[in-house]
């Protein structure tokens, strides 16, 4: 297929991947402070974990409830918020409206003109992100039911799970570094308040209770970072890219014919010899510094292979 | 009653022979229309452009950070050409398809028409649209232009005129074919009983057309050569290359490597054999034509020449599409073959010509100007519609460049009813059918009507206020196979 239209099937689905996350995690975090002490900046974690934190300071100064979610569903200036992944994400279905199914044009479409609408009145309600989450969803169910399970599915799913790889470890960290500092064991009151709203973040409380029962911190990084089965988790996101990756070039497992299934391989076969234990002795925070430098390496390693600039030299081939 | 106080008001109406006399073929909908209340029609018209919005065809307005969309305005009311009136334009469109062809390729090679003086050298000399990097290029049958989209328009006595050749890219086909879906469920009842001819598989005519310009190539690989999204008709080149199971190509995926043309894929280059292109000559590419061009490919016209990819239309083509020469397509016809042109021109003052020129300066306030490579409606002055101002303006340029400007007569274009306020008004219209040349001629039974939705305004370009509407061409063979399509 042509390498354009590979990379906007990647960026779409990496937009709308963003834009579920980001209404979820500004819907949790609302019903969360209704339950939190009220002294506490609850708000503060939330830009940190959408890693736009200088772009809030310089606009904003002190985070409130008010300016977090409007710098965050509609603030087009701020180029991570809601609007401006939606936006993005039908820029790049509308640039391959040729190849993908109608069905699945017409969700983007609506999710953009329903956005649009809920600009205009306002509304920052929950059930407004409540109905984006559901309408992300819809687009991948969509998309997995309707879109042939061939190569133009592959750079779908690779941008999908690269970038749920990516927000699942921001908003672990997040969470984390908001611990208190002299203690990371010593567990706030409410701090079991704080856990369940990172699982509900993930969609994953209810899959975390059925697999670990009661949450402590080794539990909540296992379940984030290892659980295979878990389809939110970092390793799980990182094996299903992996995976999309060697569909398209054909390259039989363990190795490697190229930059992004070298770089995919090795940080795969790293988590799936990883300890819970050792990431919290080394610290999540540098964990998971490292982890999304490697998965942004790992993206740019996919677009150079599939998708190079016109006139750039051919990727360079492994063995 | 909705169309009791309906008044043709003397112009020639496509849906009524006069005043609640509807015509013939128009007999159905009329009727179906004078059952439903008003409210009904209206929400039906608002059915119908919600699912417009709903399938995207809309387009964005430049400068607007919001990001609105809006869609071509379209109005429910079906235009209806009977089975008659259409055989009469799809011979006449055959016709000079077919000698338009041959005069561009005669104007690339031996130039015999210019040698006979029938065409006057001067023109194609002067000619922006004429490429001397064409002369003596052979595309595949000798065919130039493979889709054509000729405007007609119809005067108050109910002649059909050509009033333009498009013959480089034209586009708004892709309306026709949404219009037509959309109508589909607009009027169920009427559309089962009347016997409309089917528009829906002009994609695939278009797919076979561009597969016989790669003769020798075993399934020849087909792509659609867009300028990007940004451009106006992107939402038209997308819809095509889809429903073709085409690539939509930009400039920036296709190569020349080798002397072939390829295009970039995840598993490296490959070859392509015909390139729809629906960008203008002088961006096609930067090593033959403009070399400012981004949108192109370079290396490509040589591809061409080499007869190593096919390009639809061919470049050079729109060198028969310059409004001046269109004034000598009657006698195009005749030079090559033999024959009176089936669907006249609009009568046509060429300024070069100094007496025409002169009547032309004399009587601005009541002809239409037109400037010879313009198009969308630009660079035209309608006389009756103008200021003195304009008209002062016009007659300088005209004086400055009498080559560049045709003058044509204002014509009482016929009209059909739209729905307006509190029931129907007559808005003038005009007809572009589409017709594919390759190994052989189609003309699709349809095409697009344009509408002057504004009361009075002659100028249906969608750049200056105009919508459309669908075209229903009636069948009138008892059996028609392909109305049972639908």
């Amino acid at each position: 297929m042509l390498s354009r239209v590979a990379e906007s099937l990647y960026w779409t689905s990496r937009y709308l991947e963003r834009t579920k996350n980001t209404a979820r995690m500004i819907a949790v975090n609302a019903s969360l402070t209704l339950d939190l002490p009220s002294e506490e900046d609850h708000w503060a974690p939330l830009v940190e974990a959408m890693g736009c934190r200088a772009s809030f300071d310089a606009a904003h100064g002190a985070p409130t409830a008010d300016n977090v979610v409007g710098f965050l569903t509609y603030d087009t200036e701020n180029p991570d918020s809601l609007a401006a992944s939606v936006h993005r994400a039908r820029s790049n279905a509308q640039s391959v409206r040729e190849f993908i199914t109608l069905e699945m044009w017409e969700q983007v479409n609506r999710l953009y003109l329903d956005l649009g609408r809920a600009r205009d009145a306002g509304d920052t309600s929950a059930d407004f992100y409540t109905n984006v989450v559901r309408s992300c969803q819809l687009i991948d169910g969509i998309t997995d039911s309707t879109m042939s399970h061939d190569e133009g599915w592959h750079f779908v799913r690779m941008g999908r799970m690269i970038e749920r790889a990516d927000k699942t470890s921001r908003m672990l960290d997040a969470r984390y570094l908001f611990r208190l500092p002299e203690d990371a064991r010593r567990v706030r009151p409410y701090e079991g308040l704080l856990w369940a709203a990172l699982l509900r973040s993930t969609s994953g409380l209810q899959m975390f209770r059925q697999r670990h029962r009661q949450i402590t911190p080794e539990r909540l990084v296992s379940f984030l970072v290892l659980d295979m089965a878990f389809p939110r988790s970092i390793r799980h996101c990182v094996a299903v890219a992996e995976e999309a990756v060697r569909a398209v070039s054909g390259t039989p497992n363990s190795t490697f014919r190229n930059r992004a299934e070298q770089l995919l391989g090795r940080l795969r076969a790293d988590l799936d010899y990883t300890h819970e234990d050792e990431i919290i002795e080394k610290g999540v925070h540098e964990f998971i510094d490292a982890l999304q430098l490697k998965l942004n390496e790992a993206s740019a390693a996919i677009l150079e292979t599939f998708c190079p600039a016109p006139g750039a030299a051919p990727p360079r081939g492994g063995t | 009653m909705h169309f009791e106080k309906y008044d043709p008001d003397g112009f020639y109406d496509e849906m009524f022979e006069a005043p609640a006399r509807p015509r013939r073929g128009a007999r159905k909908l009329a009727e179906r229309l004078e059952s439903l209340p008003l409210e009904e029609i209206h929400a039906r018209q608002r059915a119908a452009e919600q699912a417009f919005y709903g399938s995207g065809v809309t387009f964005t307005v430049y400068g607007d950070r919001s990001g609105t969309e809006r869609i071509f305005p379209f109005d429910i009311i079906p235009r209806i050409v009977e089975a008659q009136e259409w055989r009469q334009i799809e011979n006449g469109l055959r016709q000079r398809v077919r000698a338009l062809n041959l005069f561009i390729d005669d104007v690339y090679h031996d130039q015999k028409i210019l040698r006979d003086n029938v065409v006057p050298r001067e023109l194609i000399r002067s000619a922006r649209s004429f490429r001397t990097a064409c002369i003596g290029a052979n595309p595949p049958e000798g065919v130039w232009c493979h889709v054509t989209g000729t405007d007609l328009v119809r005067d108050g006595d109910g002649r059909y005129f050509v009033l333009e050749d498009n013959l480089r890219c034209p586009s708004g086909v892709s309306y026709v074919l949404e219009n037509r879906r959309v109508l589909k469920q607009t009027f169920p009842v009427v559309f089962n009983t009347s016997r409309v001819r089917p528009v829906s598989d002009y994609s695939s005519h278009l797919w076979s057309t561009l597969q016989s310009l790669a003769p020798g190539r075993e399934n020849p690989n087909v792509v659609v050569l867009t300028p990007g999204r940004f451009n106006s008709a992107y939402f038209e080149h997308a819809f095509l290359a889809r429903e073709m199971g085409a690539e939509l190509v930009e400039g920036s995926d296709l190569a020349v490597d080798g002397g072939v043309v390829v295009m970039r894929t995840t598993q490296g280059p490959e070859r392509v054999d015909v390139v729809y292109r629906r960008i203008d000559d002088d961006f096609l590419d930067p090593l033959a034509f403009r070399e400012d061009s981004m949108l192109g490919v370079p290396g490509i016209f040589e591809a061409f020449r080499n007869g190593r990819v096919a390009l639809a239309n061919a470049p050079g083509c729109g060198v028969a599409d310059d409004k001046v020469i269109y004034a000598y397509v009657p006698k195009i016809i005749r030079y090559y073959l033999g024959e009176d042109a089936i669907i006249p021109n609009v009568p046509t003052l060429v300024c070069h010509d100094d007496t025409e020129r002169r009547h032309v300066l004399d009587n601005l306030d009541t002809l239409v100007v037109k400037s010879a490579n313009e198009a969308g409606g630009y660079g035209m002055l309608v006389g009756p519609h103008s200021t003195r101002e304009e008209r002062e303006e016009f007659g300088r340029a005209i004086e400055a460049n009498p080559r560049n400007y045709v003058a044509q007569p204002t014509l009482a274009l016929s009209r059909v009813p739209v729905i307006a306020g509190d029931g129907f008004e007559g808005r003038h219209v005009d007809l572009r059918p589409y017709v594919l040349y390759g190994k052989e001629i189609f003309v699709l039974p349809g095409g697009l009507t344009r509408v002057a939705l504004r009361k009075g305004s002659l100028v249906v370009n969608s750049s200056q206020g105009g919508g459309s509407k669908d075209t229903w061409v009636l069948s009138d063979e008892p059996s028609d196979p392909s109305v049972q399509d639908q």
